[in-house]
This record gives C-alpha cells, structure tokens and sequence, in this order.
C-alpha cells in the first residue's frame, strides 16, 4: 500500500460499478490463461474417450510390430502400424537431416553475419514462411517436386519419402531459424569480445564459442522442428505417395500415422474397432509429441540455468 | 458448407426418427425445399450435375450434394441428417439393420446408373487386355507379380520395370469394389498407392508408365490407357463401353444407388423419378457413366 497523500483519494473516487468491472475482466483474463490449458486436457480426454475401450483389447504385439495394415478386410482384420511408424520415422529424420543442417547455419547467418537492412529483410521472410498454409506445401510437392524427383532420380514416382521429407524440412526451417536465432542471441556479448581478442577468426568463434554456447537453445529449436514434422499431416498425406511399406530408399513411397488418420477416419463408422484403433494412433502421436515438447522444455530450462 | 445447410435445413424432427435431433427429411427454409443428398465420391460429379440441372426443373427445391463415400452417405442416412444417400455398393446388412431399427422402415435401394470400373494403364504399355489372374497375380496379398517382366511385358520408359500399383483409400466403395471382384474375400498386398480420389488414380496412371490403376470409366482420358477385362484365361478380353455394361458383359461394372429409408417421399421421391427418367438420365451419359436401359427408366415427374 503506497503512503502517497493522492493515492487514497484517487481510490475513494472509484465508483462500485468501476471496481466490479475490473474484477469482472480480471475474472475474464484469468478465464482466458486457463482455456488454453482446458483445451488441451478435453482435446486429450476426448481422444482418450474414443480410444480407451480398444487399449484393452488390441494386440499389441501386432499394433507395433506388424506392417500389415488391413483395417477393412473382410476375411483377416489386421491393425499393424510398423509400416506407418516407420513412415513418420523416415520423413521426419529425413526432413531433419535437410533442416537441421540448413536451419543452424542460417541462424548463425542472420545472427552473426549479417546486420541493417538484410537482417530486417531475412527475418521478415522467415516469418512469413512460417506462415504458408500446409496445403500449400502439399500443392508444391504434387506439381512441382514430382516431376523434379522423376526426373532427377529416374524414380517410377516422385510421391515418396524424400519428396515429403523436403517439403517438411521446408516447413521446420522457419521454426528452428527463429529459435536457432534467439538462442545465438542470447550469448552474452562479452564471449564474442573475449573469443576476438583470442585472435579467433570468424569461424573459429561460430564453431568453438557461440555453438557451444548456445548449445542447449539450439536443440531445443531443433526439437521444435522435429515436433512440427511428426504432427504435420496434410502435406505428407499429399506428397508421400500413401503406400504402407517399410521404405528401404528415399525414393519409396511411405504412409504416415498423421496421414492414416486423415484418410481413413472421415468415412469408419462411428465406435467401430477401426475407428477406435484410429484413436489409439491419435494417442501414440499425442505420447510422441508430448515427449519431444518435454524434452524441448527441460533442455530449455537447462540452458537458462 | 455443409454443417450450415444441415442447420439451415433443419425443419420439423422427422416423424420416425424417434430422438433424432438432426432430422432433416422435408425440411425446408422459407419458400425453398431443401433435399440432403450425401455419399459415394464416385457418384459426386454426377450427384452435383443432377442438382444443377434440378433447380431448372423444379426451382423451389434446392438439393445440396456432398461426398465423403459410400459409407458415409449410408452413416448420415441412418443418422437422419440426409434424405438420399449416394452408394456406389449395395448395402451391407448390418447397415440394412440400423435404418430398421432407426426408422421401422427397410432401406430401399433405387439404382439410377452404372459404373463401370476400368483398368488403366500408361501409353506406353504394350498390354492388349488384362486377365483377372494377372490382376489377382498384381493386386493379391500373395499375388507374385512385383515386375512387369513377371508379366512378360516390357515397357520402354519405365526404367527399373517395377509395377506401381495404385490403389485407393481403403474405405472408398470403388476400393472394395475393386476388391471383391478381383479377390473375393482376399486382401490387396500391402505397398499399393492408396490415393484419395478417382481422378487422383488417372493423374497418376496418365503421368507414371510403370502404373496400373483402377478408377471410373468416366474418368478416362486420351493421356492414358484403359485395358479389355476378362474373367478367366479362356474367356474373351471385353472393353468397358455402355454396350458392354447393359448387356452385362463387361465384369467390372457395377449399378450405383441412392437409398433411401422406407420409400422416398414428396420431394425427395419426385427427385429420385426424374433422375430416373429420360431428363435425368441424359446427365449420366455426358457426365461419362453409363445410364440405364430403357426398360428401368421412368416416365418423367
């Protein structure tokens, strides 16, 4: 409480319908915080509720070691989701291996050697490929990278693992820049100063101060990445040709568990085993994603410390 | 779009429907009757091309079309949240069941075209006509040919000779159509492309000349090939055309539906005429299926 002679004043001024108010909107914005939390906690009783009664019953032996995915035959129900996970497994580590490569060293670019005008310009543009719809992506793999893979590769087809993987390395990239570059941000000045008067060339400051330095932000971008690869559907669903198969090269066609689900579960019938068991995946990406996060957020804290 | 029409069209529960809170048969808004027509995506550009040509015919009532599969139109029917479903398959008996014990009433199947299934291949395949034993030999779970030299077949410029077979989601009707006539009860073998429409397959078939696909026949295009069909060995190849179908000659064709619970009733029974009819029918033709013989057509509305 101030002791100031104006503030009591002010205060017995205020009229009851003012301070109602203001409690009113601070119920509001504490309503408004605690939504976001609300919203993920139904999403997951929701996909929990849908799911549930089939954790019971599935074979899980077959579940996650069998490729043999035939959820509507008529003669042998089989849900194996090897091939599926292995199909998110190959796109997503494919895409890191282009992004993550790609995403440092543009990081250090925009944070270390470039300043003014170009800087404004590089992250403007990064923002704004962050922002490109899914679809969009999607698009680009169908009409554009296709034809290109065909060509270069001699592929039968350029709907596969490497043509999904490009396209989400395209789409991680924006993310792990931006986090990439925060995190270079971060290391205090006075590194960069001591490592000059070292007689260190550029390079040798990148490469033995500031990446180390920032070694903790630096994954935790690149765990954000790997997260918006595995959660990515729409583009895969698109541009992975959609064959369950256990991809030996880049060049074979894969189906990933984001995009089984976008497929199938539009036309199973409601509380089906099918439709359960597309529930059950929805569970497996939420436990795949929730762990990567959490491993992003306890090497984050790390770094602080 | 279709979640707004649904509430727009959301008029008095339907009599039968005991609880349903999404009936909308006979519903209307205003002065405009609105008829909720939803399923096959096999049937979706001919469903919309009837609509259309309906509003000439009948301007106060407006028939909204969606896809989704024949499942799903079957599912929405049992709901009660549509008047006709579009179905490019018969009716599986359980599903019979549930619009029994929804609405007391059987399902009434009318068929009002047909769909004929073609093979296709790319130009370049030298293929004359395809037998089910090699379809089985392609398309099987067990089936041993992984190459086109298995086949003996040597297509120019498909470099590594492997066949890309191209599929479709595994609940489309045209997935399970395909399925049982080439397999019976089997299954497909894994590693097929499972793409997300019939035009999809023929994009794909047009610009990939290791391929062989299935989709429509009124899909077809002057890019791409589609192959003379016979059921065994022995038997003569046929090729899909309106002929063949009607006589029943062409295996891979099939007569496509729209269901719906217990027999239609004023508008939606008024609609389902007059796609039966002359009027109705000259829309399937152009619209590249096969319409009904003149025997099953009936007299204009």
């Amino acid at each position: 409480m101030s002791t100031s002679p104006r503030t009591p004043r002010v205060r017995a001024r205020r009229s009851p319908v003012v301070l109602i108010g203001e409690r009113l909107i601070e119920v509001l914005i504490h309503a408004c915080g605690l939504s976001a939390v609300i919203l993920v906690f139904s999403i997951f009783a929701f996909v929990f509720r849908e799911g549930f009664t089939m954790l019971g019953r599935l074979d899980w032996g077959q579940f996650l070691g069998s490729i043999e995915w035939y959820p509507s035959s008529h003669s042998n129900v089989r849900y194996g989701t090897l091939a599926l996970l292995a199909g998110t497994a190959s796109v997503s580590l494919g895409a890191m291996t282009v992004a993550v490569p790609v995403g440092i060293g543009a990081a250090v670019f925009v944070s270390e050697f470039c300043s003014g005008r170009l800087k404004e310009v590089l992250k403007i543009a990064i923002e704004v490929g962050a922002a490109i719809p899914s679809v969009v992506w999607g698009f680009i793999g169908l009409v554009i990278v296709n034809p290109l893979l065909i060509d270069l590769f001699d592929a039968p087809m350029g709907l596969n693992a490497l043509n999904g993987a490009l396209l989400l390395a395209m789409m991680c990239l924006p993310v792990i820049i931006s986090v990439g570059e925060d995190a270079l941000k971060a290391v205090p000045d006075s590194y960069r100063e001591a490592a000059e008067a070292m007689g260190a060339t550029r390079w040798q400051m990148v490469v033995r101060v500031l990446l180390p330095a920032a070694r903790n932000g630096l994954l935790a971008a690149v765990l954000l990445g790997v997260g918006r690869a595995i959660g990515e559907t729409m583009a895969v669903l698109m541009a992975t040709g959609h064959a369950v198969h256990l991809p030996t090269s880049p060049l074979d066609s894969v189906r990933t568990l984001t995009a089984t689900i976008a497929a199938e579960l539009g036309e199973t019938a409601r509380g089906s085993d099918h439709y359960q068991v597309l529930f059950v995946i929805g569970m497996m990406l939420f436990a795949i994603t929730f762990v990567i996060n959490l491993l992003a957020d306890l090497i984050v804290r790390g770094s602080r410390r | 779009m279709m979640v707004l029409l649904s509430l727009i069209a959301c008029g008095p529960p339907h009599q039968d429907a005991a609880g349903d809170k999404a009936a909308t048969a006979g519903g209307s808004s205003g002065g405009r009757k609105m008829i909720q027509v939803r399923g096959s995506d096999t049937m979706v550009n001919i469903a919309q091309a009837w609509a259309e040509e309906y509003r000439k015919v009948e301007p106060n009532v407006a028939v909204a079309v969606s896809g989704g599969g024949s499942g799903t139109g079957i599912a929405a029917l049992v709901n009660g949240t549509v008047d006709l479903a579009n179905s490019s398959r018969e009716m599986k008996a359980e599903e019979k069941e549930k619009i029994k014990a929804k609405f007391n009433k059987d399902a009434i199947e009318h068929v009002v075209a047909y769909d004929a299934l073609a093979v296709y291949v790319h130009k370049d395949n030298p293929m004359t006509r395809i037998t089910k034993t090699q379809l089985q030999a392609i398309y099987g779970e067990s089936g041993a040919a992984n190459n086109w030299s298995d086949l003996g077949v040597t297509i120019p410029s498909c470099a590594d000779g492997s066949i890309v077979r191209l599929s479709r989601q595994n609940n489309s009707g045209t997935y399970e159509f395909f399925r049982e006539w080439t397999l019976g009860k089997g299954d497909f073998k894994l590693g097929s492309r499972d793409m997300q429409g019939s035009k999809e397959v023929v994009d794909a078939v047009a610009s990939t000349p290791c391929s062989i696909g299935y989709s429509g026949m009124g899909y077809h295009t002057d890019a791409l090939r589609w192959l003379p069909v016979s059921t065994d060995d022995a038997a003569p190849a046929i090729e899909p055309s309106v002929a063949t179908v009607h006589d029943k000659s062409y295996p891979l064709s099939r007569p496509l539906y729209m269901t719906s619970a217990g027999e239609a009733e004023g508008d939606a029974a008024r609609y389902l005429q007059w796609i039966q009819s002359d009027a109705g029918q000259a829309i399937v033709e152009n619209a590249g299926f096969v319409p009904l013989p003149a025997a099953m057509r009936k007299p204009a509305p």
